[in-house]
C-alpha cells in the first residue's frame, strides 16, 4: 500500500511575475551551472594534462581529459541547477524535505525537476521525440549521400560521424522510448499506485538522458567521432576528441538506464495494489519487469567498459591496446555483454505493447497470458547467453561457437511464445482497425520478418557471409525500427487521448501509418539483397553495380521521412490548433488506466483500487461442453 | 486457463476457419517450398567459387527452405484475420472470451522447439565439417582440413591488406595471388585497429584483430578475379579498403610467386622475420 496522502496537499497557484519565476531552480538556471560547470571542469582537465593553449591541445589530440572532465562538471552543474542538490542539503542539515517539486502547477514543472510520474512521462516523450527526428535526420544525410557510389555530398570523415551519430542517438536515447514516456507514466497507474517507488530518481533519469543527449550532439564541435555505435577499440583509442562525447553520452544513458530500471523493479515489487497479484498484472507491466531486470544487469557493465576506454584515452592506460599487454577482444565481449541484452532492451517493451492492444481492439481476453509472460521473461534470461554471436568471424574460441550458435536459436523459442500469443488472440476476433491496431499488426510483420533474417545471422556458416554487411542493417532495422518504433507510435496514438486529453486526428494517423509501413518495408526489404550481394555497412562507397537497388532504397528512405513530418503536422494540427478533447476511455478498454478521469489527477487515484482480475476481462463466455457456444460473436 | 479448442466455437453457417485457413497456409507452402529450393536456392550467394562458398550456397537453401513455412504461416495468418475476423462497421461486439488453449500452446512449443534445435544441429554440423565454413576460426580451429595446404597471411592495416606467403621466403605483396583448387590456409591479422578480412566469392570472413592469428580455410574451385573488402569500420578510409584477388592455376601461380620473390627481394630482407602476429607499435596518440 502506498501512503502518499502528506503529499496530496491542494496545489497553490503562483501569482509571481515572469522575471521572478525565471530565478530559482529551473532549466535556465541548469544551462547556466552547466556551462559553468563545464569551464571549471575543463580547466581542471586542461591544468592537469600540462596547461598548453586550447588550439596545441586541440591539434596534438590531448584535450581528452579536459574534455571528459568539462563535460562532468557540466551535467553535475546542469543537474544542482534543477535543483537535484536541495533534497539531500536539506536532509543533511536536519532541514524538513521540501516538496515542492511535485507541488507547482502550470507549463513551468515541464522545465524542471518534477517528481509527478505524469509530468516526467511527458517530458520523456518529447525530449526523446525531438533526439528521435535528430537521429532520424542522420539517416536522411546517410541516405542523401548513398545516392551515388562515391562520395558526393559529405567527406568520409563527416560521413561515419553521421553514421555514429544516428546509431548512437538511436539506440542510446531509443533504450527509454517505451519506457522513458509510458512505463513512468502507465506503470503506477496501471498499478494502482500515486507514485513510482523513488520519485526523484525518476526525474534524475530524465534530466541524465537530456543531458546525454546534447553531449552526444555536441561531438560536431569536436571532430566526430569514426567507430560507429559499437564504438570498438583500438580504434576509439586514436579517434580525435569527438570520441570523448560518445564515451560520456553512452556513459550517462548507461547510468539513467539503470536506475530507471532499478526504480521500475522497486515499483512494481513493492507498489501494487491489493489484489494485484503478479497473474493479474497487466501484461505491458510485464514487460516493463523483465526489461527492467536487464537495464539493471546490463547498463552497469557498458559504463565500466568506457570507464576503462575513457582511461585508455586519457591516461595511457591499455585496457583495449594490444601494444600494452591489453585485448581488443575485451572491448568487444564487454560491450556486447550489454550490447545484446541492449537489444533485448529495445525489443521487449515493443511486446509489452502489442500484447497490451490486442485484446482492446480485438475485444478478446489476451490469448496465452502465462506464455506470453514466460516468453518476455525467457527472452530476458536468454539474452546474457547470446553476446558472441557479434564475435562469429573475429577469431574467439572455435569450441565456443556451436554454443552460442545453440543458444542464439534458442531465444526464438520464448519470441515465438510473444507470436503465439498475437496469433491466439486475433483468432476469430472482433478487430477494430483504429490506427494504434494497425501499428500492432505492422509490428507482427515487422518483428517475424526480423526475427526470421536473425535465423540467418545466429547460423554461423550462414553468418559468415551476411556479418557486418548491410543484412545485418537489414536485420535489426526489422526488428528495432519494425518493432520498437512501430510499438512506440501505437502507444503514442492509443494513449496519448489519456496523457494529453487530446484526441490526434485518425484519418492523418491511418495516412501516417500506411506511408510509413509501406515505405519502412521498401527501404529495408531491398537491404537484405544489398547484404547478400556484397555491400558492407558504413561505407560511402560501394560498387556501381549496386546503385540502382541504393537509389530505390534512398528514395523509399525519403518517403518514411515524409512519413514522419505528416505525423509531426498531425500533433502540431490535433494538439495545438483542433485541441478536440479525448473522452475519458475513446477505446473502451478495461485496463486501470482508462478508468482514472482525463486529465488525471495529480495524485492518481482518490481511494486506492482494490483488484479483483486482469484488464483482460473480455468477449463472451463460450459455455464449456456446450456444443452451442453462448452466441460467440452474434 | 484454457478452455474448448476454439475451432468447434462456430457459428452454424460460419466456416471452418481453422480448416480453410490450414488449406491455404499448405498449397501456399508446396508451391513456395520447390520455388525456394529450385529456383531460388541456387542463385544464393556467395556462389560457387570456393568449397566453402558452395556449402553455404546449400546452408542458405535450407535455411530458407525452413523459414518460408513459417513466414507463410504468419502472414497469411495475418492476412486471414484481418480479412475474417473483422468487427462490422460501427459495431461493438465481443469476441469469444478463451484465454488459451493447452494443447495448441504445447504443441507450438514442441514444434518451434525441434525447429530451432534442428536447425542448430546442422549449423554446427555443417561449420565443422566444412572447417569452419570459410569463418576466421581463431588460432586453434576444432577441424582442421587434411592434405597438404598453402599458408597465406593477410595483414590488415588502415587501410590495406597485404599478403605474406611463408612458404616462400616469407614474401610480401600487395596482391593477392592464390592457386585453383589447393586449400589455403589463411592466417589473418592486423597491425593496428580491427579490421575484417572479406573475400566475397570465396565465402571467407574473418576478422583481423592486432596480436591474434586467425585462421581460415578456402579450397578455391573457380579460376578469376574475386573482391578483397574489409567488413569491421577501421577508420576514415574504411570504405575504400577493397581490392581485387585472383584464383589462378597452379602453374600461373607458381611463375607469379617466383617472380614475386625476385622483384620483392630488397623489401623481404628487411622485414621482420615471419611470424603469426607481429606486435603494433604502442599507439602513439600525441606527437
Amino acid at each position: 500500500m502506498s501512503t502518499t496522502a502528506a503529499a496530496a496537499s491542494a496545489p497553490q497557484p503562483t501569482g509571481r511575475p515572469l522575471w521572478r519565476r525565471l530565478i530559482g531552480f529551473n532549466l535556465l538556471t541548469a544551462v547556466i551551472l552547466g556551462v559553468a560547470g563545464y569551464y571549471v571542469g575543463a580547466l581542471i582537465g586542461h591544468t592537469i594534462d600540462g596547461g598548453k593553449s586550447f588550439e596545441y591541445q586541440a591539434a596534438t589530440d590531448e584535450y581528452d581529459l579536459a574534455l571528459l572532465l568539462g563535460y562532468f562538471g557540466g551535467v553535475v552543474g546542469f543537474l544542482i541547477g534543477l535543483g537535484f542538490a536541495n533534497y539531500p542539503i536539506s536532509r543533511m542539515l536536519g532541514r524538513p524535505a521540501s516538496l515542492r517539486e511535485k507541488e507547482e502547477q502550470g507549463i513551468g514543472r515541464y522545465f524542471g525537476l518534477c517528481t509527478d510520474h505524469k509530468v516526467v512521462g511527458i517530458q520523456y516523450l518529447v525530449g526523446i521525440g525531438v533526439f528521435f527526428f535528430v537521429g532520424g535526420l542522420n539517416a536522411m544525410l546517410i541516405r542523401t549521400e548513398l545516392l551515388h557510389p562515391v562520395p558526393t555530398f559529405v567527406g568520409p570523415n563527416q560521413y561515419l560521424s553521421i553514421v555514429g551519430m544516428h546509431g548512437t542517438m538511436m539506440m542510446g536515447m531509443m533504450t527509454s522510448g517505451i519506457l522513458g514516456p509510458f512505463a513512468n507514466y502507465f506503470v503506477p497507474i496501471m498499478i494502482g499506485a500515486r507514485r513510482m517507488a523513488f520519485p526523484r530518481i525518476e526525474a534524475l533519469t530524465f534530466w541524465l538522458l537530456m543531458a546525454a543527449g546534447f553531449i552526444l550532439t555536441s561531438t560536431i564541435f569536436f571532430g566526430g567521432f569514426p567507430t560507429g555505435w559499437t564504438g570498438y577499440a583500438p580504434l576509439n583509442n586514436e579517434a580525435v576528441m569527438g570520441m570523448d562525447s560518445y564515451i560520456c553520452f553512452f556513459a550517462l544513458v548507461g547510468l539513467s538506464m539503470a536506475l530507471l530500471g532499478l526504480n521500475m523493479m522497486a515499483t512494481i515489487i513493492t507498489m501494487r495494489a491489493p489484489g494485484l497479484t503478479w497473474s493479474r498484472l497487466p501484461i505491458f507491466v510485464w514487460s516493463v519487469f523483465a526489461t527492467s531486470v536487464l537495464m539493471v544487469l546490463a547498463a552497469p557493465m557498458l559504463v565500466a567498459t568506457l570507464l576503462m576506454a575513457a582511461l585508455d584515452r586519457t591516461i595511457n592506460t591499455s585496457f583495449f591496446i594490444a601494444g600494452g599487454g591489453g585485448s581488443s577482444y575485451l572491448f568487444e565481449n564487454l560491450f556486447w555483454f550489454f550490447g545484446h541484452p541492449e537489444v533485448y532492451i529495445l525489443a521487449l517493451p515493443g511486446f509489452g505493447i502489442v500484447l497490451e492492444l490486442l485484446p482492446v481492439f480485438t475485444r478478446k481476453p489476451l490469448w496465452g497470458y502465462r506464455l506470453a509472460v514466460s516468453g518476455m521473461l525467457g527472452v530476458s534470461l536468454m539474452s546474457f547467453f547470446v553476446w558472441q554471436h557479434h564475435l562469429f568471424v573475429s577469431g574467439i574460441n572455435a569450441d565456443l561457437r556451436p554454443f552460442y550458435m545453440l543458444s542464439t536459436e534458442i531465444i526464438s523459442i520464448p519470441t515465438g511464445f510473444i507470436f503465439m500469443c498475437v496469433m491466439g488472440t486475433l483468432w476469430k476476433a472482433r478487430t477494430s482497425f483504429t490506427v494504434p491496431m494497425m501499428f500492432v499488426l505492422a509490428w507482427t510483420f515487422n518483428f517475424l520478418i526480423g526475427g526470421l533474417s536473425g535465423v540467418f545471422l545466429s547460423d554461423t556458416p550462414s553468418d559468415t557471409d551476411t556479418h557486418g554487411s548491410f543484412f545485418v542493417m537489414a536485420h535489426f532495422h526489422y526488428t528495432i525500427m519494425g518493432g520498437l518504433i512501430f510499438a512506440f507510435f501505437a502507444g503514442i496514438y492509443y494513449w496519448v487521448p489519456k496523457m494529453l486529453g487530446l484526441r490526434l486526428n485518425e484519418k492523418l494517423g491511418k495516412v501516417h501509418f500506411w506511408l510509413m509501413f509501406v515505405a519502412f518495408n521498401s527501404t529495408f526489404m531491398p537491404l537484405f539483397a544489398l547484404g547478400m550481394e556484397g555491400m558492407p555497412r558504413r561505407v560511402s562507397t560501394y560498387s556501381p553495380a549496386l546503385q540502382t537497388l541504393n537509389v530505390w532504397v534512398s528514395i523509399s528512405a525519403f518517403v518514411l521521412g515524409l512519413s514522419m513530418l505528416i505525423f509531426l503536422y498531425n500533433v502540431v494540427y490535433s494538439l495545438i490548433f483542433v485541441r478536440k478533447a479525448a473522452t475519458a476511455n475513446p477505446w473502451n478498454s478495461k485496463a486501470m488506466e482508462w478508468q482514472v478521469p482525463t486529465p488525471v489527477p495529480v495524485n492518481n487515484f482518490e481511494q486506492i483500487p482494490v483488484f479483483d482480475s486482469d484488464p483482460y476481462d473480455y468477449g463472451i463466455p463460450i459455455s464449456v461442453g456446450a456444443g452451442q457456444p453462448a452466441a460467440a460473436g452474434a | 486457463m484454457s478452455s474448448r479448442p476454439v475451432s468447434s466455437g462456430q457459428l452454424p453457417g460460419e466456416p471452418n476457419h481453422a480448416r480453410r485457413f490450414t488449406t491455404i497456409w499448405l498449397i501456399a507452402t508446396l508451391i513456395a517450398l520447390p520455388l525456394v529450393i529450385f529456383v531460388l536456392g541456387p542463385e544464393l550467394p556467395p556462389g560457387n567459387a570456393s568449397q566453402q562458398a558452395a556449402g553455404k550456397v546449400t546452408d542458405n537453401t535450407v535455411l530458407l527452405a525452413m523459414a518460408t513455412p513459417v513466414l507463410l504461416l504468419v502472414t497469411i495468418y495475418l492476412i486471414y484475420a484481418v480479412i475474417a475476423f473483422r468487427q462490422p462497421a460501427g459495431g461493438a461486439l465481443e469476441g469469444p472470451a478463451v484465454r488459451g488453449d493447452s494443447r495448441i500452446q504445447t504443441a507450438w512449443i514442441v514444434i518451434t522447439s525441434a525447429l530451432v534445435l534442428s536447425l542448430a544441429a546442422y549449423g554446427t554440423v555443417r561449420l565443422e565439417a566444412d572447417n569452419g565454413a570459410g569463418s576466421g576460426n581463431g588460432p586453434k580451429p576444432l577441424t582442421v582440413p587434411s592434405g597438404p595446404k598453402l599458408p597465406v597471411q593477410v595483414i590488415a592495416q588502415q587501410w590495406a591488406f597485404t599478403y605474406r606467403y611463408p612458404t616462400y621466403g616469407g614474401v610480401e605483396t600487395t596482391h593477392l595471388y592464390l592457386p585453383d583448387n589447393e586449400t589455403i590456409e589463411l592466417h589473418v591479422t592486423s597491425i593496428d585497429v580491427i579490421h575484417s578480412f572479406w573475400a566475397y566469392q570465396l565465402g571467407v570472413k574473418a576478422d583481423a584483430n592486432p596480436d591474434v592469428d586467425n585462421v581460415a580455410f578456402v579450397k578455391p574451385t573457380k579460376l578469376g578475379a574475386f573482391d578483397v573488402r574489409c567488413a569491421e569500420l577501421c577508420g576514415i578510409w574504411h570504405g575504400y579498403m577493397y581490392d581485387k584477388g585472383h584464383v589462378v592455376t597452379p602453374s600461373e601461380f607458381a611463375t607469379w610467386i617466383a617472380q614475386q620473390q625476385k622483384q620483392m627481394a630488397p623489401a623481404t630482407k628487411v622485414l621482420p622475420p615471419y611470424s603469426t602476429t607481429y606486435l603494433p607499435e604502442p599507439t602513439r596518440r600525441a606527437e
